[in-house]
């Protein structure tokens, strides 16, 4: 019963937090001195660009390391790892994309040399260079093997950019919600709307994960449907 | 009144898919030691893919199968591969490097001496091109080359894909003669065919296949 | 794991020097790349360009592309692979072997680019002498993170278009760190913290590619 009813509320649940999201973001909290109604992308920016960067990666970055795993070796752990690849792809679109939008009015372009942005896009082509090598083996064997070490190998590339902005001191704003020994730098209900925005995003990575992992599966049953006939026909050609 | 020996090779059911098509589409084997196996059958029809499923070079994906005492299913593949010689129709070897050296490098990666080289060279007639380049072997020059890979590693099964092709009269006799001495010596042999053996000197079992099955047996 | 390490490195440079694909094929190709790196730059800006030291290392990643889809060919010829997985190597030590030969070939091919650079872009030569350790680490990280890359994508389909898709993203910070360390040899500056990317990069791949290796060869 709460098995069943986890996977039904998730949706709805996801709903609502994103809903509440727009609704304190847009309406209830403030403007801000500086940036103005500029500062409400970041309800959506750093959560987005959470879910892609640690959320999303992190997912397919353990599901690959527990496929290798030989105790934990299993077809549902490549499917984990291949589907939160798939959505990370979308989430690092959009980091890309609201992260431009925020650039453009504060730096005056919609691409900077940026260390943070140049590094999630070379992660962006990381994770569509997952995807090809997944297209690239029609083993189903080989490509889980494949992809597996390939995403562990992308996400040595995450704490590089983790720690970009410190090395490269570059144009991206510092820590935006804590600094760097945990204080809390924004505050009442701003705090409250970024935290249901983390929230209202992460479930979201999750819904979109739980139904591509079902199409994936259904795909699987269609594709194993003709592997049989394949078998079949195969064993006919030796009967003639 | 001892227990027969266990069979080298004991397929049953055997599947093997790759990228969606079935290679093998259920084959039951069973090879005991010191014999040789003749695999024939139109192209296309899984003589190759069975020599790579013995040989552990490609994984079973149904059915099952115990090759030199491994299961092919759960068991170490790696194991495998290291009892196993292999002779691709090809060829075996490292195209710059020459005879010598490729056969150097066999003994080292294997841990024999490499004093085995100068005999096994010998013995399939190449010593007056041993520091000759591979790719200026003739094919069947490069076949001697890939039977003296295998005579170093003293296998206990040895797959042969299609060690025939291009082999003059002379060459067939002589190949013919050392899987004589090889069977003779308790090997295992399989070799995989287009046509049936016409060797006088053996008289191997031949196997049939078609659609990725054995459809044939002669003993 | 050494003993095979230096066995299969000992095999891929000698390769290299029979074949002479380095000498005739890729250092004219790098040349060629830091004449069209002038030519692009105009010639107002080719000679004395602070540009210099990110040329050297975007040509330099050109070269290793090339030279990791080098390092695999030779691996899958003519029936190599199949006979080379029966010797039943240690994958990390294959892995360590392969990226100490690419290592070797980098380093070597670098000196030339080096020498190039300081040619035909007017690097200072003090300046290009004091970056060679910093070379040295930085392209043993491209070895290392090649030699995986390239194993990730051989036989595949399209895997020569598919490596630089798959590589580059991961050469990007060792390009940074690179660039970083020679301009600031050549001009003064911070090192560590370039030096830490370069060396947490080798350390990572290596420890991935010894881990890791062998689930590659399986494929």
């Amino acid at each position: 019963m709460t098995k069943q009813l986890f996977p039904r509320l998730l949706g709805p649940v996801t709903l609502v937090l994103l809903a509440l999201t727009a609704w304190l973001g847009l309406w209830v909290t403030p403007r801000d001195a500086v940036q103005g109604n500029l500062v409400r992308l970041v309800y959506v920016h750093p959560a987005v660009a959470w879910v892609a960067l640690y959320v999303s990666f992190g997912t397919a970055t353990i599901a690959s390391v527990l496929y290798l795993w030989k105790r934990t070796r299993s077809i549902v752990m490549d499917r984990v790892a291949h589907c939160a690849m798939e959505v990370s792809v979308v989430f690092i679109v959009l980091t890309l994309i609201t992260g431009s939008i925020w650039g453009r009015p504060t730096w005056g372009v919609w691409w900077a040399w940026d260390a943070r942005l140049t590094s999630t896009a070379i992660l962006g082509v990381l994770a569509l260079g997952y995807l090809a090598l997944r297209r690239a083996n029609d083993d189903q064997a080989l490509r889980a093997r494949r992809s597996a070490v390939f995403a562990i190998l992308a996400a040595i590339n995450v704490p590089i950019i983790h720690f970009s902005v410190d090395w490269w001191k570059t144009l991206h704003q510092g820590a935006t919600v804590f600094t760097a020994n945990r204080t809390l730098l924004i505050h009442g209900l701003m705090a409250w709307t970024l935290l249901v925005s983390f929230l209202g995003f992460t479930l979201l990575f999750f819904w979109l994960l739980r139904a591509r992992y079902r199409l994936e599966v259904s795909r699987e049953r269609a594709l194993s449907v003709s592997l049989d006939e394949a078998l079949t026909l195969r064993r006919r050609e030796g009967a003639f | 009144m001892p227990d027969a020996p266990p069979p080298v090779v004991a397929l049953h059911d055997a599947v093997v898919f790759a990228g969606g098509f079935p290679l093998l589409s259920g084959v039951d084997l069973d090879l005991g030691a010191g014999t040789l196996s003749v695999v024939t059958g139109a192209n296309g029809a899984g003589k190759t893919s069975l020599l790579r499923l013995l040989g552990g070079l490609v994984a079973l994906s149904g059915g099952t199968g115990t090759v030199a005492g491994v299961d092919l299913g759960s068991g170490d593949l790696r194991q495998l591969r290291r009892r196993v010689g292999w002779l691709g129709h090809e060829g075996s070897f490292y195209d710059d490097l020459s005879v010598r050296e490729n056969l150097t490098f066999a003994a080292r990666a294997l841990g024999r001496p490499t004093g085995e080289i100068a005999p096994a060279v010998a013995r399939v007639g190449l010593e007056h091109r041993i520091d000759t380049s591979a790719k200026q072997l003739s094919a069947g020059q490069r076949r001697r080359l890939g039977l003296a890979w295998l005579l170093l590693r003293r296998a206990e099964l040895w797959l042969l894909d299609e060690p025939y092709a291009s082999l003059d009269d002379e060459g067939r006799t002589f190949f013919d003669a050392l899987l004589g001495d090889v069977v003779a010596g308790g090997a295992t042999v399989v070799v995989s065919a287009h046509d049936p053996l016409r060797s006088a000197a053996l008289a191997p079992r031949t196997l049939t296949l078609a659609g990725g099955r054995i459809v044939g047996d002669v003993s | 794991m050494i003993r095979t390490a230096l066995l299969v490195a000992g095999k891929d440079l000698r390769i290299e020097l029979r074949s002479r694909v380095l000498l005739w094929q890729v250092v004219p190709f790098g040349v060629m790349a830091l004449l069209l790196c002038g030519l692009a730059l105009g010639p107002a800006h080719a000679g004395n360009s602070p540009a210099g030291p990110g040329l050297f290392y975007l040509v330099t990643l050109l070269v290793t592309l090339l030279m990791i889809n080098r390092s695999q060919a030779v691996e899958r010829t003519s029936g190599t692979r199949s006979s080379v997985a029966t010797l039943g190597l240690d994958p990390a030590g294959v892995f360590l072997g392969k990226a100490l030969a690419l290592a070797v070939e980098l380093w070597v091919t670098g000196l030339v680019l080096l020498a190039g650079a300081v040619l035909v872009l007017h690097t200072a030569l003090h300046g290009a002498l004091v970056a060679l350790p910093s070379i040295a680490v930085t392209l043993g990280a491209l070895a290392a993170a090649g030699t995986l890359y390239g194993a990730l994508t051989a036989g595949g389909d399209g895997s020569a278009t598919l490596l630089p898709v798959l590589a580059l993203p991961a050469f990007a910070p060792l390009l940074i760190a690179g660039e970083r360390s020679f301009s600031a040899a050549l001009h003064g500056g911070a090192l560590w913290e370039w030096w830490v990317i370069a060396a947490v990069a080798l350390v990572a791949y290596l420890a991935v590619g010894i881990l890791l290796y062998g689930v590659l060869e399986e494929s």
